[in-house]
């Protein structure tokens, strides 16, 4: 609905008002901003390995703003401007690619789960948090996150199965950018398409542009909608691209050529947006430059209040392994620190 | 007192704390209108209704995925997985999630879920009913694992693990379900994980078992006796995790001598694990060396074969014996 050149079809349109597209937008543009700066973070050795998420703010930011502080959010890695618009802080996940497991405890309230590295059996959890909320009659949904590389695995399948059966509440919601690592989509199925699935599954499939952040916004909502009312699951396939290395261990040149990248890199969702928003009046010049330059604000106070955290200490390595440490636990504990005791 | 085999004695367990907890549910194949292949679950869906003794579709992953949501979203699920041999493509729920998931959240959300499974061998099965993984999952951090020998302590151990805030593993020999009655009082009661259990006192050497297998080693210490050759002390070791090392050590200080006794391959089985507690903690207490009477470190071969595969009273006495004259 929301087109390259920043038109849109009116009649399409999702029921945002201005503010709502605003604070979309900027935040948009701090998840974007933090990206990069995570990114010079990780040349630097300032922080650990991480998933990019630039050009895919359409489709996980988008996706995310429909979500109510009463719905759960069950992520994979590569959602990181979704996991800041639930609250959870940048220095929390800066923390958490930098090695430090404090990063990992997402306020139970915010109803956030923390990133899942395995590739496709999380989306199992939606299921049973989603079967969770339906029996104890709350009116509440799950969105579950992952990209198209999960939809091989066998646990997806059980997923989108149980989650039929079940009529468990729960949204589906694939990035599908293109690639898994090295292997294109073409390779994950011969099915032409993700959305697609969900008719084996006796569920609704979706597929929006993942850069018109105006229809993923609306697919999403809709399909909320039908889970807490109805308690109907729905698969979405939002398409999109990674226009960066699939982590920062990654050199996606290898396997990809580089005008297919260019050709993705005009297809901008957050400079989309813009575009219809300069013309709507609710953008200019200045204000852009104060988004952009506010978000580096933030991002660069992040950076510096996380670089100020004192580093864990070994407790952190048994402290939540069991409610109580076991007396093998604390043995070991007490070894460890009896050795550092000695060092010291 | 009523006298129960284990499958109703652990039926038993499931309906008097899924009446306490209302957030407690069971799920897996089979286990509401059918009972369950082994009747664990009889009567449970009449007594509780199909929200909460949930028939689910043929997926052991699903299942145990499925349950981690659930138990993260407060609810305290029962998974049943229909046999242990079955269990790998769960495998991976439960140590990559459930196993992980309070740590990864730092203690923000955590995973109260017990995955119960019949395994064991000696009951004539097909390939892949009579496995013996324990170990596996003894090796997993975040798990808990707990086997209980008989009725009476099936009731206790599974009354503990449904209580536990965390996930347990929690292995029912299905040889044991229907072959032996004990007593089991009606009011509910508790056996705490992580805590074993002396069987029988002894002072000439310590027979460590688990399972099935606690039966195997009672009876050869009777024979010992009987044969006026040794006084054998018992251990059920009920939990391989947490494990009660402080129990074992304690005994094998008193008597030198232990052999330990499992049905599963002998490489890198439990028994090696407690070898080396007590290579590590009672060394100097030892006349003999620690011996292992185990499976072979073969497939568990079908009916035909299987009494030569599992650990029996005669093979545990001749070892004994030779430990005596070490």
């Amino acid at each position: 609905m929301l087109k390259e050149d920043g038109t849109v079809d009116e009649a399409l349109m999702p029921a945002l008002s201005p503010d709502d597209i605003k604070k979309l937008h900027a935040h948009m543009v701090l998840t974007r901003q933090f990206d990069e700066r995570m990114f010079k973070l990780q040349r630097q050795g300032r922080v650990g390995t991480f998933a990019r998420v630039s050009g895919q703010e359409g489709a996980h930011v988008g996706a995310a703003f429909a979500l109510r502080p009463t719905d759960w959010l069950v992520p994979a890695f590569r959602e990181t401007g979704a996991l800041m618009w639930r609250g959870i802080t940048m220095v929390q996940l800066l923390q958490l690619w930098g090695g430090d497991e404090r990063g990992g405890r997402f306020p139970h309230d915010l109803r956030t789960l923390p990133v899942a590295i395995p590739v496709g059996t999380h989306m199992l959890h939606a299921v049973g948090i989603g079967w969770a909320l339906k029996a104890a009659g709350e009116d509440a949904a799950v969105m579950t996150v992952f990209g198209e590389g999960a939809t091989s695995e066998g646990d997806f399948s059980e997923a989108l199965n149980m989650a039929g059966v079940f009529r468990s509440p729960v949204v589906f919601f694939c990035q599908n950018n293109q690639y898994a690592i090295s292997l294109p989509f073409s390779r994950q199925t011969a099915a032409p398409t993700v959305a697609q699935k969900a008719l084996a599954f006796g569920m609704f499939g979706v597929q929006v542009d993942g850069n018109d952040v105006f229809a993923v916004y609306r697919a999403v909502s809709e399909a909320l909608d039908r889970a807490r009312t109805g308690h109907e699951p729905t698969l979405i396939e939002a398409l999109t691209y990674r226009v960066t290395d699939h982590t920062t261990s990654d050199d996606a040149r290898r396997y990809r050529p580089d005008d297919e990248v260019a050709a993705w890199r005009g297809r901008d969702p957050i400079e989309r947006l813009a575009r219809y928003m300069r013309a709507a009046g609710l953008l200019d010049e200045a204000s852009e430059a104060a988004v952009w330059a506010a978000a580096e604000q933030k991002v660069a106070d992040a950076v510096t209040a996380f670089e100020a955290i004192e580093p864990p200490g070994p407790d952190e390595i048994f402290a939540h392994v069991y409610a109580e440490k076991t007396p093998q636990l604390l043995e070991q504990e007490a070894e460890l620190k009896a050795r550092l005791a000695g060092r010291a | 007192m009523a006298r129960l085999n284990m499958v109703d004695a652990i039926d038993q367990a499931l309906l008097q704390a899924m009446e306490r907890d209302p957030k407690m549910v069971i799920m897996g194949e089979d286990v509401g209108r059918d009972g369950g292949v082994f009747r664990v679950t009889d009567g449970l869906v009449q007594r509780f209704g199909e929200e909460r003794v949930i028939d689910t579709p043929l997926a052991e992953s699903g299942i145990v995925g499925m349950a981690i949501g659930m138990a993260i979203a407060g609810y305290h699920p029962v998974a049943e997985i229909q046999f242990s041999g079955f269990v790998y493509p769960a495998y991976d729920q439960l140590v990559c999630h459930a196993a992980r998931m309070r740590n990864r959240s730092r203690g923000e959300f955590t995973v109260p879920l017990v995955v119960r499974m019949p395994y064991g061998g000696g009951i004539r099965a097909l390939e892949h009913h009579s496995e013996s993984m324990e170990a596996v999952f003894a090796h997993v951090p975040g798990l808990k694992v707990a086997i209980p020998a008989d009725p009476y302590e099936a009731k206790g151990l599974l009354a503990a693990a449904l209580a536990d805030p965390d996930p347990v593993v929690f292995f029912e020999p299905a040889r044991v379900y229907r072959a032996i009655k004990t007593e089991v009082p009606e009011e509910p009661y508790s056996i705490p994980l992580g805590k074993a259990r002396i069987v029988r006192e002894g002072s000439h050497l310590t027979l460590i078992a688990w399972g099935a297998q606690v039966r195997t080693v009672k009876d050869a210490a009777q024979e010992l006796e009987a044969e006026n050759v040794a006084q054998a002390e018992v251990i059920d070791v009920r939990t391989l995790s947490p494990f009660d090392f402080e129990t074992v050590i304690a005994s094998v200080s008193k008597t030198g001598r232990a052999i330990i006794v499992h049905e599963a391959p002998k490489t890198c089985g439990f028994g090696a694990e407690i070898s080396a507690e007590i290579m590590e903690r009672a060394v100097l207490h030892l006349q003999a060396p620690v011996v292992r009477i185990t499976g072979f470190d073969t497939i568990p071969p079908l009916a035909k074969l299987e009494d030569y595969y599992q650990p029996d009273v005669a093979r545990v006495v001749d070892a004994a014996k030779v430990l005596l004259e070490f």
